[in-house]
């Protein structure tokens, strides 16, 4: 007998979920199966490509980031650092204003930081030295991210492709400004630790890591319970709306960045005049791109961003420790990274929408 | 991004070069290394707790880090250490990570901790005044002779005797093409891709040019710098421009296979560095020099286990075997560089011949009997030491790491910017 032909009804489909069906308890549940999920896929990938027991690999992993109290700092100091830039980038995605700049905008705060130990070091007391590098790196940071703000504004420039470049060129003149201050040609700026801010508590690390969390407590504040949040919030929804309800979106876009910049200025002063007191073309190494993930994952919440901040840094410094631990190649860590990233964003997915599977034939039948 | 992008590219590159390599002609092959790498003999007892740490800035994809690498693998065969007794930390920036990985060295009991980059070298310090019983060596650096710490050291080789060596190949290379007619003895030009204007990169290109200059009297050279010690792609265009602007030879130094690469896509013969490129470029590698570090690995080995201090400066030499060449590719050097290089190494090696001889060079057309070079590298990078004597500039003499900063005639560099 030929099956008539129906309604094709396929295999499954997707449905809408109504956020408000999803308790927290199912959201956090999902979250952590896709970090656990991630984890075990990537553990049985490095496993069947490097060799080694799947155990020992998460072991070291630990051991990496946890295994000596120097690391536990480190560590700290590595997810403290990530998340100031993260902490950067949060309020102008909330505006839905897309900076990918944050590398040259740390960049420009931390070259102004250093020209300032290079050329005030002798002339200033501490204190006050210490203060002109902070409002320097602020200032510097501020103008790098409010160029591209008022293009936006005034001339609505794509402000993706603008802060990506500004990149580049703050990159070329952090080497141009090595080629003039270091007149013996190597490129590397001396360590100027003298100038430095003090060290407190006996560690190299626990100013950053206190001026980091003070900092993201701030940003969650002012992003929840201020009214400029709130106008972020509103522009970053609609521009009509805010435009509307007679907020002045020109001036809450410049504001806004001017926000990020003073992040980044605050960050840019920490990693030069707090941890390395020297610059390179890779002081920021990368975090301005890395942040944008971080803030993303946090879905742009500064507190649940320490979180995403410690899974990043954990799975970079896991890395590290495989590479000398077993002689795992970077790049199989990186692969390893990518999945698990992949499947905690993936699982995003699942929360929004509802696969529906087709019911059994025969009962249709 | 940018990383896979590279590798993905140079993927599709070796692809394209084997496909494109199909030989009529036989193929000699590489011959013997005229100054090959000494085998190491361990005539000393290695205490049963010795632990060595290395610190690098990059991994083996990179060919300066993969020197390292290679040599502490070698050093760790030849000595028969176990695997628990060295500790490997790769792609360590040059910031205060160098001083992370190194603390973290010495609290998993490092006895010494070596790094590999100039830009370690204050980090080392700080690691070096607070741990006082842990020997610090670095590569390339030249505060030590300044710092006057115990336990921290610097280490180069006298690589501009390689480059000297080099140098006369690529002469050589540059004779035959003018027997041949290809070129005239005014179009002996070569081309150098340089990193930085400093002078670890100046006294190589110097020496470099004084090898060809010893046997081909009309070359000239021309270097383009990129202001980076790694960066493939501007490596590759600088070797690009410089072939474009007529140079008929390449010699580079700089750590990617950028400038290999786009020699052997252009036909040009390329005076490699830092290990052999012969198996990328078949048809354009003359012959590479480099820096061997095992002799240097295995002295601070057998210094700490013997109870003997470690020289705050130590250059090793031809005689040290610190200095190496690849064999010479025969398909591409000219007839006789084999002989040639193995003749002159061995008055190098017993100071018969000296690369920095004041006679064979000039400076703005006058010969130098003194210069005052920048020895001590403190902040104002002032000159502050008389390194001419008896008629050669003493390279490596004052410190370790070069101080040849000269910029002598016959060489033009199209972009001091850098």
């Amino acid at each position: 007998m030929m099956p008539t032909k129906k309604n094709h009804i396929p295999l499954f489909h997707l449905t809408k979920r109504d956020p408000a069906t999803l308790t927290w308890q199912y959201r956090l549940g999902v979250r952590i199966a896709a970090v656990v999920g991630g984890l075990l896929m990537a553990g049985l990938l490095m496993t069947i490509l490097s060799g080694e027991n799947i155990l020992d690999v998460y072991a070291s992993m630990v051991d990496g980031v946890f295994g000596t109290s120097h690391r536990v700092w480190t560590s700290l100091q590595s997810v403290a650092m990530l998340l100031c830039v993260s902490l950067a980038v949060t309020p102008a995605f909330k505006m839905k204003f897309w900076n990918i700049g944050a590398e040259g905008q740390v960049l420009v705060g931390g070259l102004a930081c250093a020209a300032c130990m290079m050329f005030l070091g002798s002339e200033l007391p501490l204190p006050l030295l210490l203060v002109v590098m902070a409002l320097a790196s602020i200032l510097a940071s501020v103008i790098w991210a409010v160029i591209p703000a008022v293009f936006k504004a005034f001339w609505n420039t794509n402000e993706t492709l603008f802060t990506l470049m500004m990149n580049y060129v703050a990159t070329q003149l952090v080497a141009y400004f090595l080629k003039v201050y270091i007149k013996d040609g190597s490129g590397v700026m001396p360590v100027m630790k003298q100038y430095g801010l003090p060290v407190i508590g006996g560690n190299d690390y626990l100013l950053n890591v206190l001026i980091t969390i003070a900092l993201t407590v701030v940003l969650y504040i002012y992003l929840k319970y201020s009214k400029q949040g709130y106008e972020i919030s509103v522009v970053g929804e609609s521009e009509n709306t805010a435009r509307y309800i007679g907020i002045n979106v020109k001036k809450v876009i410049i504001r806004t960045l001017a926000v990020s910049g003073i992040i980044c200025g605050i960050t840019g002063f920490l990693l030069v005049g707090a941890t390395s007191h020297t610059i390179s073309t890779t002081t920021v190494g990368g975090r301005g791109f890395t942040a944008i993930l971080v803030s993303w994952l946090a879905k742009f919440n500064p507190l649940v961003m320490a979180l995403t901040a410690f899974l990043v840094v954990f799975l970079e410094t896991g890395a590290g420790q495989l590479n000398t631990d077993f002689g795992i190649p970077s790049e199989v860590s990186d692969i390893m990274t990518g999945i698990i990233l992949l499947s905690i964003i993936g699982c995003e997915f699942f929360l929004q929408y509802r696969i529906a599977v087709r019911k059994n034939r025969k009962e249709e039948a | 991004m940018k990383k896979y992008l590279a590798l993905l590219l140079s993927v599709l590159m070796l692809f394209s070069l084997a496909a494109c390599g199909g030989a009529d002609e036989e193929v000699k092959g590489m011959s013997e290394s005229p100054l090959p790498a000494v085998k190491l003999v361990k005539d000393y007892e290695i205490k049963d707790d010795f632990k060595i740490g290395y610190i690098c800035l990059h991994d083996e994809k990179s060919t300066y880090d993969k020197n390292f690498l290679d040599a502490a693998n070698e050093v760790t065969t030849a000595l028969g250490l176990k695997k628990e007794q060295v500790i490997i930390k790769t792609n360590i920036p040059e910031g205060k990570e160098c001083y992370d990985a190194a603390v973290d060295l010495v609290d998993q009991g490092c006895d010494i901790v070596f790094a590999n980059s100039f830009g370690h070298e204050d980090f080392m310090i700080q690691a070096a005044k607070k741990y006082p019983n842990v020997q610090f060596c670095h590569a390339t650096g030249t505060k030590a002779h300044t710092e006057g710490l115990a336990n921290y050291h610097n280490a180069f080789a006298s690589i501009y005797e390689g480059r000297y060596l080099a140098g006369v190949a690529a002469g050589l290379k540059l004779n035959e093409m003018i027997k041949d007619g290809k070129i005239t003895k005014e179009q002996a030009k070569m081309g150098y891709v340089g990193a930085f204007t400093y002078a670890e990169v100046v006294s190589g290109y110097t020496s470099f040019y004084l090898g060809a200059k010893s046997v081909c009297p009309s070359v000239t050279m021309e270097v383009q710098f990129t202001g980076s010690w790694y960066d493939a792609v501007e490596e590759q265009n600088a070797a690009e421009a410089l072939i474009a602007r007529k140079c008929v030879l390449i010699s580079q130094h700089a750590d990617s296979m950028g400038a290999p690469g786009a020699c052997e896509a252009a036909g040009v013969p390329n005076v490699s560095y830092n290990g052999a490129t012969y198996e990328d470029c078949p048809e354009t590698f003359i012959v590479s020099s480099r820096i061997n570090w095992a002799p240097y690995y295995n002295y601070i080995i057998k210094c700490w286990n013997t109870g003997e201090a470690i020289k705050a400066d130590w250059c090793g030499g031809i005689a040290e075997g610190s200095v190496v060449l690849t064999g010479v590719n025969l398909d591409v050097a000219a007839e006789g560089t084999y002989d040639k290089l193995v003749e002159l190494k061995d008055k190098l090696s017993k100071g018969e011949l000296n690369v920095f001889d004041t006679a064979n060079f000039t400076v703005g057309d006058k010969k130098l009997d003194s210069y005052v070079a920048n020895v001590d590298d403190d902040a104002n990078f002032a000159a502050d030491t008389e390194v001419i004597a008896n008629g050669i500039f003493e390279e490596s003499k004052y410190r370790s790491a070069p101080y040849f900063d000269l910029r002598i005639d016959g060489i033009t560099l199209l972009n001091e910017k850098f």
